[in-house]
């Protein structure tokens, strides 16, 4: 139940109006992005903002087609939004007019092929899958942000989708809520095997979740490098793991990469990526 | 110290500590008796002027009956079904116009928020009639329509159509945009997206539109009553006082003000039903 994702040369234009000379003009998003996340991997995704991370999610998850280059998904062009693909947002996109259990049935209901009983049982299945068994009929109003988002994975994974985007989920929460909640995705990803795409701005949480971390750059965006994580994640080490020499070396790579971007003159930067 | 400032600066939990306490804090200026009582302490007090002032010849008791005189007509009244009788052809009018209403002002209103050409065209005109006033237009719907039924629920279903018609379109068109992102995201369709999207986040919105319309509707009632009816409260309003029976004519005003109030409460209660899922 995983799925390889390519991007090949993607670029994107938006139309914009000026807010000083009030004319049409072209806004460059994204220009020559290239990325290959494997089948059932965990790629983060950081970038300074507006340098189109969101684009990426939105062109994966087939809400926009590229204006230029190829998205495809195990190998089909990308066309739009499928059941193969599921995103969670950065705000809480629950119905709050439905109960926790309600809102994943919606996401059946809205993807079909299941009676209504297989999906009250599937419902519950996926709540227990993110801890909430027990606030399975309580509103979103009733819920913390942390609970909010945990009842948006599991909706997003509910029906199985062989890709799962992640477009800052855990932005709005506290620091202790966000820790908790990147250990429990950590081992839902673990067991459904699905592939993920983690957009974040936190470097930390981007070393923290990806096997591989994706720098982006701004102006217009790109993938800058792609790092590869490896941390040793089990045992010992796993307790404390932002702690660890090896976390902090990455976390510097990375901060580094973003920071050297901020400063490098514009024609400098052109080249580092294009070798990139 | 006023109240206000009491109650708004009062210490308690805040709200992280309430949610984690699953509580409530309890106000100790705020007592539920308190509120009931000093509630219906309001009430005496108006029954009590109302009483008293004739009766101490501060105005005129033949225009202004004390309160026990314009009880015992309006209990008279409704002994001989003549209250019934007007209240019925009222509550009859005003219901057919109002149902008339919503059921057109919610799919035009969902039209006009759904497809912008549909707002593009129907937005003007209906600028100007909404901002002609209902009362305005009577003389035109009974030119039209005649005196009789027809013309009174017409002129109800053009007071109650705009409340609810704007309500609709602020409610549709101002859905969470996020919503409708992951109903896209799930490939639902527009019209399942419609339904299990847009429509139920728009119910409150549409709501406060059709309680503004439960008022609109007795009023306009009452005003085209007054004209050219033979049952209906405006008439009784009208007869009585032509006839010199003001203590009827009180009690047919206090029926008015005792339907208006029933139709608001009605409708509060129905719209808590429909909004359980809302926080307070």
């Amino acid at each position: 139940m995983s799925a390889q994702i390519d991007l090949r040369d993607v670029g994107q234009v938006f139309q914009v109006r000026g807010n000083d000379d009030k004319r049409k003009r072209d806004f460059v998003a994204l220009d020559g992005a290239n990325l290959t996340v494997r089948a059932g991997e965990f790629v983060t995704l950081v970038g300074p903002s507006g340098c189109g991370k969101s684009t990426v999610l939105d062109l994966i998850a087939g809400l926009t087609k590229p204006t230029s280059g190829s998205v495809s998904v195990d190998g089909r062009p990308v066309t739009g939004p499928g059941p193969d693909r599921s995103i969670v947002f950065q705000q809480y996109t629950l119905l709050p007019w439905r109960t926790a259990q309600a809102n994943i049935e919606f996401a059946l209901e809205a993807v079909g092929g299941w009676s209504k009983a297989e999906r009250a049982e599937r419902a519950l299945e996926y709540l227990d899958l993110v801890g909430l068994t027990e606030f399975a009929n309580r509103y979103p109003h009733e819920l913390s942000g942390g609970m909010k988002q945990r009842v948006a994975i599991a909706r997003s994974l509910s029906y199985e989708p062989g890709v799962l985007l992640m477009d800052e989920p855990f932005g709005a929460l506290d620091a202790q809520t966000r820790e908790r909640l990147q250990e429990e995705l950590i081992d839902i990803w673990r067991r459904t095997a699905t592939t993920i795409v983690f957009i974040t701005h936190d470097i930390e949480e981007a070393v923290f979740l990806g096997e591989r971390v994706a720098v982006m750059s701004s102006r217009p965006g790109t993938i800058h490098t792609v790092v590869d994580v490896r941390l040793d994640r089990s045992g010992e080490a796993a307790e404390d793991i932002r702690g660890t020499r090896e976390f902090a070396a990455y976390r510097h790579e990375i901060w580094s990469l973003l920071r050297e971007q901020r400063s490098a003159p514009r024609s400098v930067r052109v080249e580092v990526a294009s070798v990139a | 110290m006023p109240s206000l400032l009491e109650e708004r600066t009062e210490p308690g939990l805040n709200p992280r500590q309430q949610a984690s306490a699953r509580a409530t804090h309890v106000s100790s200026y705020v007592t539920r008796l308190g509120r009931v009582g000093r509630g219906l302490l309001g009430v005496v007090i108006l029954a009590l002027v109302w009483e008293f002032v004739p009766r101490l010849g501060l105005v005129n008791s033949y225009f202004l009956p004390p309160l026990h005189t314009v009880l015992a007509a309006w209990w008279d009244l409704a002994k001989s079904g003549e209250l019934e009788r007007n209240l019925r052809a009222s509550v009859l009018r005003s219901g057919i116009g109002f149902a008339i209403a919503i059921a057109t002002a919610i799919p035009t209103g969902v039209a006009i928020a759904w497809y912008r050409p549909v707002r593009e065209v129907l937005t003007p005109p209906l600028e100007v009639f909404r901002n002609t006033a209902a009362l305005a237009l009577l003389p035109v719907f009974t030119l039209i329509l005649g005196i009789g039924e027809s013309s009174k629920i017409a002129i109800i279903i053009y007071a109650c159509f705009f409340p609810i018609l704007l309500s609709t379109i602020t409610g549709v068109a101002t859905v969470d945009p996020q919503l409708l992102r992951s109903a896209k995201v799930l490939g639902l369709s527009p019209s399942a997206t419609f339904r299990k999207v847009v429509f139920p986040a728009a119910v409150p919105t549409i709501f406060t539109g059709i309680r503004i319309s439960g008022a609109a509707a007795i009023l306009v009632l009452i005003a085209a009553e007054l004209v050219g009816a033979t049952a209906g409260l405006g008439f009784l309003i009208n007869y009585t006082e032509q006839n010199f029976l003001i203590p009827q004519m009180y009690a047919a005003i206090l029926t008015t003000t005792l339907l208006g109030l029933a139709v608001s409460y009605g409708l509060v209660l129905l719209e808590r039903r429909f909004s359980r899922w809302r926080p307070v």
